[in-house]
């Protein structure tokens, strides 16, 4: 009963979100700086991540590929499937709930505890539109992160394989070109704009109904992430069901 | 001014607010005082419209709160002020920037006229050399004169205060409720206030409404509230020594 209530006062909450906009010209403003926040800030962890996950997935695969009569090209092949399917969309947003995620829930719960919200609301400012409306257009952009990550994390498998002497180049380039179904980016970029909207308006949902203080603040945060990656987790069954299946 | 009739709000079975009936006058200092849990707070939250009473009425200048509309509700709003009580300044926003936010949101007005505003406002709060800084990066007191600053910035008909000079020394919350009296008079504004503080009660209480497990147990003046014989007012405001000292010059005096 509590969750069926929590999850009708998160749709609410989303209705409200786009009820009496803010000026343009202050929202303008405002995006600019969720962009800068929530993407740009998150690009060089998404980086870090992603050179390093496509490097050992090339050798796990490599390691497992022993038999002659395998042709190398597969070790480019299974890297690009798992990092353009599973790792840069899926991987990369579990790591966004906890980043981003975490940074919106605290951020708006602080102004929840200080009564920023309130004095918002005094003003006769919808305050829901405010503060999550920015942060789901920013979160738009997260499709050009996942590009980003789909990129960086072949480029690390590339350099493990061939730095690693587990295949030539040219093998593992050609494995990377084997069967090439576009769809499957897009069904990465379809996965990606839904977790950025998960990404985006569950960690504000915490954070904008907390209660209490500076603990719960961090309380807060913690039931954020948990309960982003749960969402992000079966959403990914279910897009992957609707869209592969 | 705004009237207040019969209110009553409860959260489940805690029955807060118990009929609560009142008037706060224009242009006068309106306090409300009471021990912590007496009801205070909620009862300001409602003359804000953050709650909704459950039962009663608020009427601001004959437009009562509960038939208007939600766009005509946040009109209403824009025309108040509030100063809570930790400040709820905006921390990412400098001094300048927390004043002017109310002016970018709900006027059409030039950076220029804008800024000529908050320098006036700034200057009539006594800030004249922090435009730049951040919240955090100045004092408590300087900032209930900032949250006073951006309360009046928009011309405000009401004016409400939560605890404005709680955690704050003797003589800068002295300064506080002089600036609010003062402003309320100036602009002829409807100015609500909930205290603890005794030194507001005796020295800017133009009207004192003292709540008691969510009833209205008094109401009367800061002239009124040293001649009253209730007994429950008497032992809150008076339970200090200094206060029962004072209180006893002023009976003997009068004798």
């Amino acid at each position: 009963m509590k969750y069926l209530e929590a999850i009708g006062k998160y749709f609410i909450m989303i209705w409200e979100v786009f009820k009496k906009p803010t000026k343009w010209r202050i929202m303008k403003t405002l995006i600019f700086k969720e962009i800068d926040e929530l993407i740009y800030g998150a690009m060089g962890i998404i980086i870090f991540i992603s050179f390093f996950i496509g490097g050992v997935v090339t050798i796990q695969t490599a390691l497992n590929l022993n038999s002659p009569l395998l042709p190398k090209s597969l070790i480019g092949f299974a890297t690009r499937q798992s990092v353009i399917l599973e790792f840069a969309p899926t991987f990369t947003s579990i790591i966004m709930a906890g980043k981003v995620g975490s940074y919106i829930t605290s951020s708006i719960g602080t102004m929840r505890v200080t009564e920023q919200i309130d004095a918002l609301e005094v003003m006769g400012i919808n305050s829901l539109n405010y503060l999550v409306f920015p942060k789901i257009v920013a979160t738009m952009l997260y499709p050009f992160a996942v590009a980003i990550s789909m990129f960086v994390g072949i480029l690390g498998g590339w350099i493990a394989a061939v730095f690693g002497g587990f295949a030539p180049s040219g093998e593992f380039i050609q494995g990377l070109q084997m069967d090439f179904d576009s769809f499957h980016v897009t069904y990465a970029f379809i996965k990606s704009v839904v977790f950025a909207f998960v990404i985006a308006t569950v960690p504000s949902y915490h954070g904008y109904y907390m209660t209490g203080g500076a603990l719960e603040v961090g309380k807060a945060s913690t039931t954020s992430f948990v309960w982003t990656s749960v969402v992000i987790i079966i959403l990914n069954y279910v897009l992957t069901q609707l869209l592969l299946g | 001014m705004i009237e207040v009739e019969n209110i009553h709000k409860s959260f489940g079975d805690n029955h807060v607010l118990k009929g609560i009936s009142t008037i706060f006058d224009k242009g006068k200092t309106n306090l409300i005082i009471g021990q912590s849990g007496s009801g205070k707070t909620v009862f300001l939250k409602c003359l804000l419209g953050l709650f909704e009473p459950d039962e009663g009425s608020i009427c601001y200048n004959g437009q009562y709160y509960s038939k208007l509309s939600t766009k005509e509700r946040r009109n209403l709003r824009q025309e108040m002020g509030m100063v809570f009580q930790g400040s709820a300044l905006f921390d990412s926003m400098t001094v300048e920037g927390n004043v002017m936010f109310p002016l970018d949101m709900f006027t059409n007005q030039s950076q220029s006229e804008k800024q000529d505003r908050v320098d006036f406002v700034l200057k009539r709060v006594n800030l004249v050399d922090a435009h730049k800084r951040y919240p955090a990066e100045i004092s408590g007191g300087m900032q209930k004169r900032v949250a006073i600053a951006r309360a009046i910035v928009m011309n405000p008909k009401y004016l409400f205060c939560d605890e404005p000079n709680s955690g704050l020394d003797p003589k800068t919350a002295i300064l506080i409720d002089n600036l609010i009296h003062e402003i309320t008079q100036e602009y002829d504004i409807t100015t609500v206030i909930n205290t603890h503080d005794m030194n507001s009660v005796m020295e800017i209480g133009e009207k004192i409404i003292f709540l008691k497990n969510g009833f209205k147990e008094w109401e009367g003046t800061n002239k009124e509230i040293f001649k009253t014989d209730n007994k429950a007012v008497t032992d809150f405001v008076y339970s200090s020594e200094l206060f029962k000292k004072v209180r006893q010059m002023y009976i003997e005096e009068r004798n």
